[in-house]
């Protein structure tokens, strides 16, 4: 976890915390967390098979570890999932199966195979070790905050077990008495084009109406969220909100992350900080409060979805007033004087 | 007018194994009561305390979620694949 100094700045918070999962190890997303857990229990189970439904980080972390773990995976997403996602599925030789639908089609198929081979789908039979694997996310927010909870956690939402999974794992923490007892507010982060959760917030509901999602946000394009329910009724009773943004921000996030904490991140990482700062401004979280968020994702995954933002730039050729006219093309006269340039830069 | 309904295997505990049925019923509604008629014990597990179907179980017509399709309004069509799924959340109770 990092103190965002620069992005609290610009966003109006001046306690601003990052839990970065974009460099989670082995594959870059905080599943990474919730596979160690679930596999761990896959192989004291004996399956042979593992397997997941996914919208990508998920399908990257069971196929990486459970190579490492001996086991054969098959892995299903939707056909339209981002190609870094998929070839980081491929590389482990994992089986991969690309099916012709929303991730819920692809979920719903799982159960099906769940239903009539012995395999272990860690997001299906396996659920409830995958779940309490996201609690090490919360564990983690506290141990980085020096034993203290935070005021605020803001939280991407796509199936919706990770926010309630970071309470329960802060529950947990309070009644074994290793940090004090403190109300936080829980706060859910969804793209507009896939938001049944934050909807179910704003209306004051725990019935959650599902949606088609078409936003840019794949890996939390979960339109008909099974957790969603419990998560609306849980961000309520903290107090907190929930709330959604354009595929516009999220991009805009993506690059404010980057661009003032050296983060990159992929889009759910974008809906997020979007979303964080819709909330400072609408002063939902207060300027002066602890607030983390939570950065799930590595931005490495979706850079289909940023590459039309920026220009590669002619080739200039390997001398110095060839590398001075490039600059002065882009800044104007920025090295009309390269003396003095070089001065303030010292 | 028929349609065919599929129960997931976690029911079939409820319904001494049977995952295939027909039924005539017009609508949502009417299948959960049907159901209920049919294997009772699965209707003590189907229907909330106001007797309508719990919440954690999606429905699906031919495919798509009965709810794209109006939910209770939507009227079976003679030859409909119904296929009830529950949703897989949670985990230990929090």
């Amino acid at each position: 976890m990092v103190r965002a100094k620069n992005l609290g700045k610009r966003v109006g918070s001046q306690n601003l915390f990052v839990k970065n999962y974009a460099v989670c190890f082995p594959t870059l997303s905080f599943k990474d967390r919730v596979v160690a857990v679930a596999l761990a229990n896959a192989r004291a189970f004996g399956f042979d098979v593992v397997g997941c439904s996914s919208t990508g980080n998920l399908a990257n972390s069971v196929a990486a570890q459970s190579a490492r773990l001996g086991l054969k995976a098959c892995i299903l997403v939707p056909a339209d999932l981002e190609p870094a996602k998929i070839l980081n599925t491929l590389i482990y030789g994992a089986r991969l199966v690309r099916i012709d639908g929303n991730y819920d089609h692809v979920n719903r198929l799982c159960s099906l195979i769940a239903d009539q081979y012995n395999w272990g789908f860690v997001n299906v039979n396996l659920r409830p070790y995958y779940a309490e694997g996201s609690k090490s996310v919360g564990y983690e927010i506290a141990e980085q905050l020096g034993w203290r909870l935070p005021d605020n956690v803001v939280v991407p939402m796509a199936g919706g077990s990770l926010i309630r999974k970071i309470k329960k794992a802060f529950d947990e923490l309070v009644y074994l008495g290793l940090v004090a007892e403190k109300h936080v507010r829980f706060f859910g982060a969804q793209a507009t084009g896939c938001s049944p959760i934050a909807q179910a917030v704003k209306n004051n509901t725990d019935t959650i109406t599902p949606q088609r999602p078409n936003t840019i946000a794949r890996s939390l394009a979960i339109g008909n969220p099974a957790d969603g329910p419990f998560a609306s009724r849980m961000i309520r009773e903290t107090g907190g909100w929930a709330e959604d943004v354009s595929d516009v921000e999220v991009v805009s996030g993506i690059q404010e992350l980057a661009e003032t904490e050296g983060i990159f991140t992929e889009t759910a990482g974008g809906v997020t900080t979007a979303v964080t700062a819709r909330l400072i401004a609408q002063g939902r979280i207060g300027a002066d409060e602890t607030t983390v968020l939570c950065i799930t994702g590595n931005g490495l995954k979706t850079t289909d979805c940023i590459s039309n933002r920026f220009e590669m730039g002619r080739a200039v050729r390997p001398r110095l007033a060839d590398f001075e006219d490039y600059i002065n093309e882009l800044d104007g006269n920025a090295l009309a004087e390269p003396e003095l340039a070089l001065a303030e830069g010292d | 007018m028929s349609i065919r309904v599929m129960l997931p295997a976690a029911f079939a505990r409820h319904t001494a194994g049977t995952k295939q049925v027909q039924s005539e019923a017009a609508n949502l509604p009417a299948l959960v009561e049907d159901l209920g008629t049919k294997f009772p014990e699965l209707g003590t597990h189907m229907k909330d305390a106001d007797g309508t179907l719990r919440k954690f179980i999606n429905v699906y017509v031919n495919d798509e979620d009965i709810r794209f399709l109006g939910g209770d309004g939507y009227e079976f069509q003679d030859k409909d694949e119904v296929m009830l799924i529950p949703s897989i959340a949670g985990g230990c109770r929090s």
